[in-house]
């Protein structure tokens, strides 16, 4: 019986290793996980000789992993910290290629129920750092709020820190989720949470308005307000590679940018960059 | 007096009885929690598609194959260690054998260490010194093929991590055997390995067979050990080969419960993949449960 | 079968030196049994199997010692110092999307992380925040939640098995055992994804339902549900230690005229205690290294409190939703192998004072048996 399941075994090595020939290992933020999943999937029912293994984890994931080697492209929700691409030169000899691929409007989720409507970038950084601890401090019921963020290998974890708490540190009774979906579900569960996280993740939960401060207008993160650039707290999403993009890698990324590939950014609900 | 007595007697029967009531109500409770969550996208297409639309419909198809790879490779390795490992204890090791005693101080010491020290140790030790070292000495360290998490690691861990599992149900079938046929044997001028090969082994088979079983029950539920020795968010294909990642059921649970595109589009998918892969433990566990029943019935 | 027949080993076998460390470790041969001759066969399936057995020791050997040659570093001193490269050194884009915020880029060139070594102090601060521009590496606070969750779920598992295990061995019926036993194996095979699932789903809003909680996931749902995975141990052994009581003592007991909860409670559950103690101390070991339950339902917040209803974040949990992002080599990776090294350590002393409690104290209580 055992023999029977080892030449099975060595039978589906056999024959799998003469499979498909090209192989492209993706990985990187969560945030950028179910577009990279739609380019990936697209692409391989265009050109079947190529496999796309997509995988998420953060973006830090994906930029360890391209200095470990242990991907070919890194999707990333930030750009890469000098001390990152100094990592990178020290083993490839290479600062690294960055592509621009789609821009993202980062999101305030609150509860449906919640009566706050709007936020302004101080009052974010006040919530996040541990300043503000009541709902009733920015005109919301008397309850104390509950922060909800990412772990701290995702990009929009540092890119929240850096662009709206302005490098401070977190409070630390911020519950740190594993996933964007994490955070939405939640928030949708907790009527006095708050969370941050993708554009394309805000369902079921109500996404905040967000001003630059009290005396600015407060816009919500729709298309225009983020191409606009009105939208306070949009970045771009990126991918890297180790060196110029050649072969099979530089197919698929051209790929990506082309009207085809920029169609499904618009899709999954970024905003594209061409 | 007598009265008091028995009352309180009533009452330590009755709340032993309500502790004993809760374990078994608390499966009841989480199963047609999950059965009823999950019903409704269940269907056999969901054993056999792929995850579509960003993971937001289809099956799990690949999810499947990978945890059947992934155990069938653990299997492979990890039962003819245990199993010979149960032998040497059982029928070669005196109990006061140092080796012997070193032996089983290892198995209750592995049988202890978290699952995620486990991952850790595949990712140090598999991952990066063997991986790294196999990369060197079969494409000269420009390749970049077996250093990686792959479908091979996450076997090999979690061999390691069920060994005690398949030990102590393997030795207890061999215990288990009646020392008459081994004294028959021995008898009729059979030497020890004759009597272990053609004798014990035979009459211990259920035991091995229970172990593997079991082994694979507790595998196929594990995910810490597989975080970072080789599961994969989503492939769109079954790995081709040992140095692939996979996708695996538990590590799809995990990231379709925190991770996935929309939480509540794919929390049908959420309850339905936790139904299947509960049922394949719960069914596993069955069988071995049901053949050790028999096998003690036999020793009696 | 060979049919020539020599009576002395040792003409074929290695002798002296040789053969003891050929043979060490098997069991020597009893001397008053009739010498058997020298099989190649034999030999080596006896050589082979022992070796095959060593694998386990190995590998306890290679875990120690792979998971702590990760971790050291942090002893050492020894940092992968590098220059951080300079800021004009521009990184090459593809696809030529105009970069038009270049106070962003500008942003991010001032703030970036300041890699200093850690000490030990460090390590006992009580702040974690491992990506920070200052990184903390306290691993104060994710101990005491390990502790605070570990201690939730024995406390709660360890009444309900013990009970449970009273129950079957006194006063249940033999049907009632029937259902309880397989029951419990059940219960040990939930794999902890699922009760994770579970208690992040299900279980936390009833709870936050229940006690009107601020906080939906936290402590106490962790310990909740990380119960449900130790049931099944602290049952298991316990009545192990139970039936492992000498029947005369309850024969005994009975005799004097005592009822059977009376025997049960006062004579055959004292005289079973170091069992049952054994098996809430390998319940504690089950509890402190569990990963996926506590990763999904205790909110992973690093606080520094002691209140049962506020989120936490575990060692284990720490390792799980960190290490898989961690660049190889780096001051955060090797703190996260050092806490896999607390957490080996930690459980490994569990299990050896548990083993030490079945076994001492059980063999001096019943001598003989």
């Amino acid at each position: 019986m055992k023999n029977v399941a080892i030449i099975l075994l060595l039978a589906a090595v056999i024959l799998g290793f003469s499979g498909p020939t090209e192989t492209i290992t993706v990985k990187g933020s969560d945030t950028m996980v179910i577009l990279a999943q739609r380019w990936a999937e697209l692409y391989m029912q265009k050109n079947p000789g190529v496999v796309i293994q997509v995988t998420g984890g953060g973006s830090g994931t994906g930029i360890s992993g391209l200095i470990n080697g242990t991907t070919d492209i890194c999707n990333a929700s930030r750009p890469m910290k000098p001390s990152e691409k100094s990592k990178l030169k020290q083993r490839y000899n290479s600062l690294g290629v960055e592509i621009k691929t789609a821009k993202d409007g980062l999101s305030i989720y609150v509860n449906e129920k919640n009566p706050v409507q709007e936020f302004s970038l101080a009052q974010l950084r006040g919530i996040y750092t541990g300043k503000i601890t009541n709902w009733k401090e920015i005109g919301g019921p008397d309850q104390r709020i509950i922060l909800y963020g990412r772990e701290n290998n995702s990009g929009t974890y540092v890119y929240f820190r850096d662009n709206v708490m302005m490098g401070d540190d977190y409070s630390s009774t911020m519950q740190s989720m594993p996933g964007t979906a994490a955070v939405v579900n939640a928030v949708a569960k907790d009527e006095f949470g708050i969370g941050y996280g993708g554009a394309a993740y805000g369902k079921g939960i109500r996404e905040a308005k967000v001003k630059v401060d009290e005396k600015s207008p407060a816009y919500a993160p729709t298309e225009e307000n983020v191409k606009s650039g009105n939208y306070p707290i949009a970045r771009y999403l990126y991918l890297y590679v180790r060196s110029r993009p050649s072969g099979a890698i530089k197919d698929y990324i051209d790929w990506i940018l082309s009207p085809e590939g920029q169609s499904i950014v618009k899709k999954v609900g970024y905003f594209p960059v061409r | 007096m007598i009265k008091k007595r028995n009352i309180i007697g009533a009452l330590v029967v009755g709340i032993t009885g309500m502790a004993s009531f809760a374990v078994v109500a608390s499966i009841v409770v989480i199963m047609v929690n999950i059965i009823a969550g999950g019903m409704d996208t269940f269907s056999i297409s969901f054993l056999t598609e792929s995850p579509k639309e960003g993971m937001t419909e289809g099956g799990i198809y690949p999810a499947i194959i990978g945890t059947f790879l992934r155990v069938i490779i653990m299997t492979l390795v990890g039962v003819p260690i245990g199993a010979v490992t149960a032998v040497y204890l059982s029928e070669y090791a005196s109990s006061k054998s140092k080796f012997a005693q070193m032996i089983r101080f290892a198995v209750n010491t592995l049988a202890g260490v978290p699952a995620i020290v486990f991952g850790l140790f595949g990712l140090g030790f598999f991952v990066q010194f063997v991986g790294q070292g196999m990369d060197y000495a079969l494409e000269g360290g420009s390749g970049l093929r077996w250093a990686q998490p792959n479908l091979l690691w996450a076997s090999l861990t979690m061999a390691l991590l069920t060994l005690p599992v398949v030990i102590v149900s393997v030795e207890e079938a061999i215990r288990a055997v009646p020392r008459e046929l081994r004294e028959a044997s021995l008898a009729l001028g059979g030497t020890k390995w004759q009597t272990i090969r053609k004798v014990v082994i035979p009459n211990s088979f259920t035991g091995v067979l229970t172990g593997g079983i079991l082994a694979i029950s507790r595998g196929a539920g594990e995910v810490a050990p597989i975080l970072f020795t080789g599961a994969a968010y989503f492939l769109p294909h079954l790995p081709a080969s040992l140095s692939d990642q996979f996708m695996e059921l538990g590590y799809h649970i995990y990231i379709m419960a925190t991770q996935s595109a929309d939480v509540e589009a794919t929390s049908g998918i959420q309850y339905a993949t936790t139904m299947v892969l509960l049922f394949c433990t719960f069914s596993l566990n069955f069988i071995a449960v049901v053949l050790r029943y028999k096998m003690r019935k036999k020793m009696h | 079968m060979d049919k020539k027949i020599s009576h002395k080993p040792s003409d074929i076998a290695p002798d002296g030196f040789i053969r003891k460390i050929l043979f060490f470790g098997i069991k020597k041969k009893n001397k008053n049994s009739l010498e058997k001759r020298f099989r190649l066969s034999e030999f080596l399936a006896e050589k082979i199997i022992a070796a095959t057995s060593f694998v386990s020791f190995a590998f306890i050997i290679l875990i120690f010692v792979f998971v702590f040659r990760e971790a050291l570093p942090i002893f050492s001193g020894y940092t992968d110092k590098q220059s951080v490269i300079s800021d004009e050194l521009e990184q090459e884009t593809y696809g030529d999307i105009p970069s038009e915020s270049s106070d962003e880029a500008d942003r991010h060139e001032e703030l970036h992380q300041s890699e200093e070594p850690v000490t030990i102090p460090d390590l006992l601060s009580t702040t974690w925040q491992p990506v920070s521009l200052k990184p903390k590496y306290g691993l104060v606070p994710l101990f005491m939640a390990s502790l605070k969750v570990s201690l939730i779920a024995v406390l709660i598992a360890a009444p309900i098995a013990i009970l449970a295990a009273l129950f079957t061995a006194f006063f249940s019926s033999k049907w009632t055992k029937e259902i309880l036993k397989p029951s419990i194996e059940l219960l040990a095979g939930i794999p902890s994804v699922v009760v994770g699932f579970f208690a992040l789903i299900v279980l936390a809003t009833w709870i936050q339902d229940m006690f009107g909680l601020e906080y939906r996931l936290n402590a106490f749902v962790g310990g909740v549900a990380l119960a449900l995975s130790v049931i099944p141990i602290i049952y298991t052994i316990s009545e192990d230690a139970l039936s492992v009581v000498p029947k005369s003592y309850t024969e005994a007991s009975l005799a004097l005229g005592a009822a059977k909860w009376q025997t049960a409670l006062f004579v055959v559950l004292p005289a079973a205690t170091p069992g049952i103690f054994a098996a809430v101390l390998l319940g504690i070991g089950r509890a402190f290294g569990e990963t996926m339950i506590v990763l999904m339902a205790t909110g992973n917040a690093a606080l520094f409190s002691l209140n049962p209803f506020e989120p936490v974040r575990t060692l284990s949990a720490t390792i799980g939703a960190e290490m898989a992002e961690v660049i190889f080599g780096d001051t955060h990776y090797n703190v996260l192998f050092l806490i896999g090294a607390l957490l080996f350590i930690i459980t490994f002393a569990l299990n050896a004072i548990a083993e030490l409690f079945i076994r001492r104290r059980l063999m001096r209580k019943f001598g003989g048996k």
